[in-house]
């Protein structure tokens, strides 16, 4: 399982990645959606764990660009509002188990990863 | 009492707006009263003037008809009287030329002219044929007055001196002591020497006469002599030969009439005739009331229309005054309330924006410190270089713990801010609740307040407006938590009805509401905590909440053993085949 960490705060995604490899899980991270992008013409993910709010580019928007190109690319979204919140047209419709509020738990974002691949 | 119940404006019945509380942007009580006196100014005003006019120029003509009237009476029965006199001096005055004086001295023949006068004029009591010396030659009549000198008598010294031939004297008693007058004529004889005819008259003539006027309750007529003797009977104003107790004007060539207040306190009109060649003055008089009797009736009629139709005027004004100010009253309370809700949404979504913007940038921070402090409780499990170390794990373990309760905060503050836009969505009753209860639950726990909470296990997930139901909740179990006591208990049971319906039931053990305040505690600005700042809005704006969810909310409550509000709602809302009605009285009516 290889999983591609989306956020413009490094010191989650990077924290949030040397997490996961503590848990055998391997995780890159960049901090923008161009970053992202550029990344994956070069490797592959099963997984892409996406902030909803960035700068220039939105989770949601990288999330269309993304499977343009990787259509089995699965995705889940950090959000730093309430789960419930629909940010943005469509995002609810996205459906609500791949939304994440900030702080996460570990174990709960473990736990979706896996929910998300087995789909 | 009722009858004014019924004039007192209802809206008196609502306590006055006081500076704290500003319950109308005008004052009610002002508008009332100048829309009364208004109204009843220029309707009764024209009224009341019309009826003073009446009053004045009917009166004064009254009077001057029975000034006139009078004077024509007076005019009228001294003509008669003077009349009268006339024909018996023309009578004697004719028998003086017919007969000799050795004709008179005859006593069969004065006799016979005593039954002729009689016979034709009428009124002659008897005959005498007086000499110059004042000696009684001749008489012929029921007395026995033959030979009397009437020589110191005032009328006879009056006639032998006097220059008029013609003496008519006033009413006097005489030798026969009975009241009498008398005509006299001096008739000169050849030589110097002269005689006298002397005839007495009968009063009775003048009082049949009179007694023709008296026709009427007070009014009185007789004659006086020109030093005011009585010389007719009077009704009550003295006998004959008394003085009279009024005043005599002198004479003038008409009728005088004129207003005097007699001693028993009663105005008289009185009409007053001097009779032309006799000591008589002729006098009418009435009370002023019984003459003016017919006006008088007229008068108390025109009173009566007068303030009847005040008193109807009145009421209807001020019933119609009271209808539409009561209208306006509700109108405005109405327009009140919706700006104070809108007033009351707009601060709440200002609170909502700043919430949510302070949540959503405290999460981010949050985040950083979860995951770091994760980390490093990862390395403490996970790598072997860090020994594991129990209180560096406690201290990171409270560090998470921490974390999650503000994650928590900021969680509920965002879901409380959402409460702006209608959003039918499917809610889960039981969370809400806990939404609710987290924001008191500290609270709670200081003043040791027993909150349970039963979601029976067949209450569905519903439709509903979220951010609506937690605002309907909150304020509820607010109001819950001020009524209680320390150490008391608040319930809250939430079933599900026929599949239909949901009843919250929100129970506390507090104070309880006063059977008079039970009715109005939904009206808007019903408040009994406007002393400590309560506006009276907000059970009104969740009832309103209540019924734009299709749903109500009802109070039961035992004075000091505290109250239940029972919050209905559809499951699917519009379901309902008939949307619950606005039950709030809207109203000022008295409080019971």
């Amino acid at each position: 399982m290889k999983i591609l960490l989306v956020d413009d705060e490094k010191d989650i995604v990077s924290t949030l990645a040397e997490r996961l490899a503590l848990r055998g899980i391997e995780a890159a991270w960049v901090t923008s959606g161009e970053e992202a992008l550029q990344i994956l013409e070069t490797e592959k993910f099963d997984l892409a764990i996406l902030d909803v709010k960035m700068p220039v580019m939105n989770g949601l928007e990288l999330q269309k660009k993304m499977n343009e190109r990787h259509k089995d690319l699965k995705c889940l979204f950090l959000t730093s509002r309430g789960a419930e919140e629909a940010l943005e047209p469509g995002a609810y419709l996205a459906g609500k188990e791949n939304y994440l509020s900030k702080p996460i738990k570990i174990d709960v974002l473990i736990k979706k990863m896996e929910e998300a691949l087995k789909q | 009492m009722s009858f004014w119940k019924k004039l007192k404006p209802t809206f008196l019945n609502y306590p006055v707006a006081d500076k704290n509380s500003a319950k109308l942007p005008f004052d009610v009580r002002r508008i009332w009263f100048f829309t009364v006196c208004l109204i009843s100014l220029v309707s009764i005003g024209p009224l009341v003037s019309l009826a003073v006019f009446d009053y004045t120029v009917t009166k004064a003509d009254t009077e001057k008809e029975i000034r006139l009237h009078m004077q024509r009476q007076v005019d009228h029965i001294a003509g008669t009287v003077s009349f009268f006199l006339e024909e018996k001096k023309t009578a004697l005055a004719y028998i003086l030329n017919a007969n000799s004086f050795a004709d008179l001295n005859n006593k069969v023949h004065l006799a016979e002219i005593l039954k002729s006068l009689q016979h034709s004029a009428g009124g002659f009591i008897d005959l005498g044929l007086i000499d110059s010396s004042g000696k009684q030659l001749q008489y012929v009549g029921p007395y026995d007055l033959e030979g009397k000198n009437y020589r110191n008598k005032k009328w006879c010294k009056q006639v032998r001196e006097g220059k008029d031939k013609v003496f008519i004297s006033d009413i006097f008693l005489g030798y026969r002591n009975v009241p009498h007058h008398i005509i006299a004529i001096k008739q000169d004889l050849p030589g110097g020497s002269f005689f006298i005819l002397r005839a007495t008259m009968d009063t009775e003539k003048f009082k049949r006469l009179l007694s023709l006027m008296k026709m009427h309750k007070t009014r009185d007529a007789f004659l006086i002599n020109h030093q005011g003797i009585i010389q007719t009977p009077t009704l009550i104003h003295g006998v004959a030969l008394d003085q009279i107790h009024l005043s005599i004007p002198a004479d003038k060539e008409e009728p005088q009439v004129f207003e005097e207040v007699c001693e028993h306190g009663d105005t008289l009109v009185i009409g007053l005739d001097y009779i032309p060649n006799s000591p008589y003055i002729l006098m009418i008089l009435q009370e002023k009331d019984e003459l003016m009797e017919v006006w008088l009736k007229t008068r108390w009629i025109i009173l009566g229309i007068l303030f009847a139709g005040i008193f109807v005027i009145l009421f209807v004004i001020i019933h119609v005054a009271n209808y539409l100010i009561n209208i306006i009253c509700k109108e405005s309370q109405k327009t009140m309330l919706v700006l104070s809700e809108v007033e009351h949404s707009s601060k709440m979504a200002s609170i909502g924006r700043l919430a949510a913007g302070v949540a959503h940038e405290i999460n981010n921070p949050l985040a950083i410190i979860n995951e770091k402090a994760g980390l490093m409780k990862d390395l403490f499990t996970y790598k072997d270089e860090y020994a594991e170390d129990p209180k560096l794990m406690g201290l990171i373990d409270s560090v998470l713990h921490s974390v999650e309760r503000c994650a928590g905060i900021t969680k509920r503050l965002l879901s409380f801010s959402r409460n702006l836009d209608v959003t039918i969505q499917t809610v889960n009753l039981h969370a809400v609740i806990d939404d609710v209860l987290g924001f008191l639950h500290k609270e709670a726990e200081y003043r040791s307040i027993n909150v349970t909470v039963d979601v029976a296990e067949d209450v569905p997930n519903f439709e509903t407006d979220r951010g609506k139901l937690q605002q309907i909740l909150v304020n509820l179990t607010n109001n819950a938590f001020a009524a209680v006591e320390d150490e008391g208990h608040l319930d809250i049971i939430a079933r599900c009805q026929n599949n239909k319906d949901i009843t919250i039931k929100i129970t506390d053990d507090g104070c309880g509401i006063p059977p008079k305040n039970i009715k109005r505690i939904f009206d808007p600005f019903f408040s009994t905590k406007t002393e400590s700042g309560g506006t009276g809005l907000g059970l009104s704006i969740i009832y309103g909440l209540a019924l734009e969810l299709g749903g109500k909310i009802e109070v039961e409550s035992t004075e000091g053993k505290g109250s239940t509000f029972t919050v209905t709602l559809p499951i699917k809302k519009g379901e309902n085949e008939k949307p619950p009605t606005d039950e709030r009285s809207w109203d000022y009516s008295d409080p019971v």
